[in-house]
């Protein structure tokens, strides 16, 4: 089994401190910009890295993420595209998590056996699949641990009572609280209604829980990082993606160095706070 | 309701995770399984109570105007000089078609559950409609999605839906059609978990959704049953209907699944023709894939992307299908047959023509097939097409591709 999360969450456990989990779409706006923003993170205090691979139908996601898969589709992005990106990462970064995260029909389509070993060989650590809830999740999820990647489970704030042991029972690798009920990139979350969650769920689990959905600024971040072990922000670095585009949706020289910029404001905020 | 399938019974799915073979299933976000969940252990109580049928069968009675005529199709029979055809009359229904059938029995279900609010995905308008109008009649709050481009070629029934004190609110991504009208009333269901209830209009979706919907369009195949059975002393041979996501067709033919003399054939919209890729028959010219909650065919690329499909039926203007009907075919008990834009719009002209009633462009598919048929059998053969709405809504999109003036 892949092991560089449990080593990450180790690691910040050691340094008393939150991580940071960013969120980028694969390939958007293009796949050499993307590769770029992908090996810059780890350095701007990135601590695990979240890739999305593009679907036309992101039913959960808010338009701020749908338009970055429809950039990243109009530019051509395939899945074994998304693969590459990955295995050309690696080469130079060996300890830097990194999960694949996005819906179930292209990997479908691709066969879920043959993803999962091509994933693995390309230094994944694991998949986040939106649309594939424990119910239905076997068929990727038996391939998977197979190749060795873990399948994160998804909790919500629906996710109650005899529900949270079915969602628990074969979760791997770390949980991932979405902490409103609602799409990527809408309202912001709770934050003592999130605390109450995470702390039911540790009731039930050592696994670390990161939470995300609706932060985007470093106060936000910092204050979800007292209370949770990572703290994943998508939206609002690809709408900085967004902000540098051209007319015609080519990067403007600055795309980078904003993105970058935006990951390195968030992390030093997270660093900040000191957990027990 | 239905009579008690017999052993090796086509009529017993989906099995209790909501599969049909490797078909169906539950592949919602997180958020919306403890919804799921909730729905399917409501459905099962109100399935197995008297009461609740009690005031569905009133109900569809009363209000909906049903049993909807077995009109036999005499001029029309002539003209083609075949086999005798009739048309199960769906367009006489309250609201024009046969979306309100199901549309009474989820909002008694929404009832049931406590919810206050009801939202729905429309393409043609024909299930916004009816959602739209079961929601007045029990006072609830109503959001319909439909795409801005259905919005533009079926307005008639976007003023409807206003009338009848619905918000529809237009959908602006994708191709603006049905598929993203349905991605959108996903995403109003996964923010507001606790009062709305999504009253889905087709066979598709989630586990219960497709044996829901189906069982609560059941009914029209049950009366045709009856009515053939009056009339003729006998079963109809063939049964066509339309299918975009399949509401109507399997309404007809699932009380008939198990007669293997009845041949039951589903046409596909095949919009300008499968050849030119601009069509939306997702079983003949899909695979399977997961889309909006279950697995089923999908028109999609060979990266998993879905296709955008193209009709000039907003109703059959999708890229997938329900999960029994995939089911269905792959085990060969449904025959796919598809219709283009262009003979669906001459089947149009001749049923006007020759029985005064103008059908719905997803109908007219339907009758395009038989147009074909009917000629090919002989004159004791029995056809029985679901004519599932009316056609009013399509004028404008008659009249703009055909240049005839309204």
């Amino acid at each position: 089994m892949s092991d560089r999360i449990r080593r990450r969450f180790a690691a910040l456990r050691a340094e008393g401190r939150a991580g940071l989990v960013t969120f980028l779409v694969a390939g958007d706006p293009d796949m050499a910009t993307f590769g770029r923003l992908l090996a810059g993170l780890p350095e701007a205090g990135a601590d695990l890295l979240e890739v999305g691979m593009p679907f036309s139908d992101p039913m959960a996601d808010g338009p701020t993420i749908e338009e970055g898969y429809g950039r990243a589709l109009a530019a051509g992005t395939r899945l074994a595209d998304v693969l590459a990106a990955v295995a050309d990462f690696r080469r130079r970064d060996t300890s830097t998590p990194l999960v694949l995260m996005g819906y179930y029909n292209p990997i479908h389509r691709y066969g879920p056996e043959r993803f999962a070993a091509d994933a693995r060989v390309a230094g994944v650590d694991g998949l986040i699949v939106v649309d594939l809830p424990p119910e239905e999740d076997a068929e990727l999820r038996v391939p998977a641990e197979a190749a060795g990647l873990h399948l994160v489970r998804l909790l919500t704030p629906t996710t109650r009572g005899g529900r949270l042991a079915r969602v628990l029972e074969g979760a791997s690798g770390f949980l991932y609280y979405v902490s409103i009920t609602g799409i990527t990139g809408s309202r912001a979350p709770d934050l003592g209604e999130v605390e109450t969650a995470l702390a039911e769920i540790r009731r039930h689990t050592d696994l670390p829980l990161a939470v995300g959905f609706g932060i985007r600024e470093p106060a936000q971040a910092a204050a979800l990082a007292r209370i949770a072990d990572g703290v994943v922000v998508g939206s609002a670095l690809v709408r900085t993606v967004a902000e540098h585009l051209d007319g015609r949706g080519r990067p403007r020289a600055g795309l980078e160095a904003a993105v970058l910029g935006r990951v390195r404001a968030l992390a030093a905020a997270i660093r900040e706070v000191r957990r027990g | 309701m239905t009579a008690t399938p017999r052993p090796n019974s086509y009529r017993t799915g989906p099995d209790e995770r909501g599969h049909f073979g490797i078909y169906g299933g539950r592949y919602v976000a997180e958020t919306l399984m403890p919804l799921v969940l909730d729905l399917e252990r409501a459905w099962r109580e109100a399935r197995a109570d008297p009461a609740f049928w009690a005031e569905y069968r009133a109900l569809l009675a009363d209000y909906a105007g049903r049993p909807s005529p077995l009109y036999p199709a005499e001029r029309l029979t002539a003209e083609l000089g075949g086999a005798r055809i009739y048309l199960k009359r769906e367009d006489l229904n309250h609201t024009g078609s046969h979306k309100i059938n199901n549309c009474l029995g989820q909002i008694l279900l929404a009832r049931r559950m406590g919810k206050r609010r009801v939202i729905a995905e429309t393409g043609a308008g024909q299930h916004g409609v009816a959602t739209a109008t079961v929601a007045a009649r029990f006072g609830m709050e109503c959001v319909i999605y439909m795409g801005e481009r259905d919005m533009a070629r079926q307005r008639p029934n976007v003023f409807r839906m206003r009338l009848l004190g619905a918000q529809v609110r237009p959908v602006r991504t994708g191709a603006r059609t049905l598929k993203d009208a349905m991605n959108e009333a996903l995403r109003d269901w996964v923010t507001n978990v606790r009062d709305t209830f999504y009253l889905i209009g087709s066979v598709a979706g989630p586990h219960p959704y497709p044996a829901m919907v189906r069982d609560l369009q059941c009914v029209i195949g049950e009366e045709t049953r009856e009515q053939i059975l009056a009339r003729e002393g006998r079963l109809p041979d063939v049964l066509v209907a339309c299918v975009g996501g399949g509401s109507n067709a399997m309404g007809l033919f699932h009380p008939f699944l198990d007669e293997p003399e009845v041949r039951l054939v589903a046409v596909e919209a095949a919009g300008e023709g499968l050849e030119t890729g601009r069509h939306a028959a997702a079983l003949t010219g899909g695979a399977p894939g997961v889309l909006h909650g279950s697995r089923s065919y999908l028109l999609q690329d060979e990266d998993g992307q879905v296709r955008e499909p193209h009709s000039i039926s907003a109703g059959l203007d999708y890229p997938g299908i329900g999960p029994e009907h995939a089911w269905l075919r792959d085990l060969g008990r449904i025959q796919v047959v598809t219709a283009t834009d262009r003979e669906a719009l001459r089947a149009f002209e001749v049923l006007g023509r020759t029985e005064g009633i103008l059908p719905a462009l997803e109908s007219a598919h339907a009758l395009a097939h038989v147009l074909d048929l009917a000629p090919r059998l002989p004159r004791e053969a029995l056809v029985v097409v679901n004519l599932s709405g009316r056609g009013d809504k399509d004028l404008d999109t008659v009249a703009r591709v055909t240049g005839v003036e309204p």
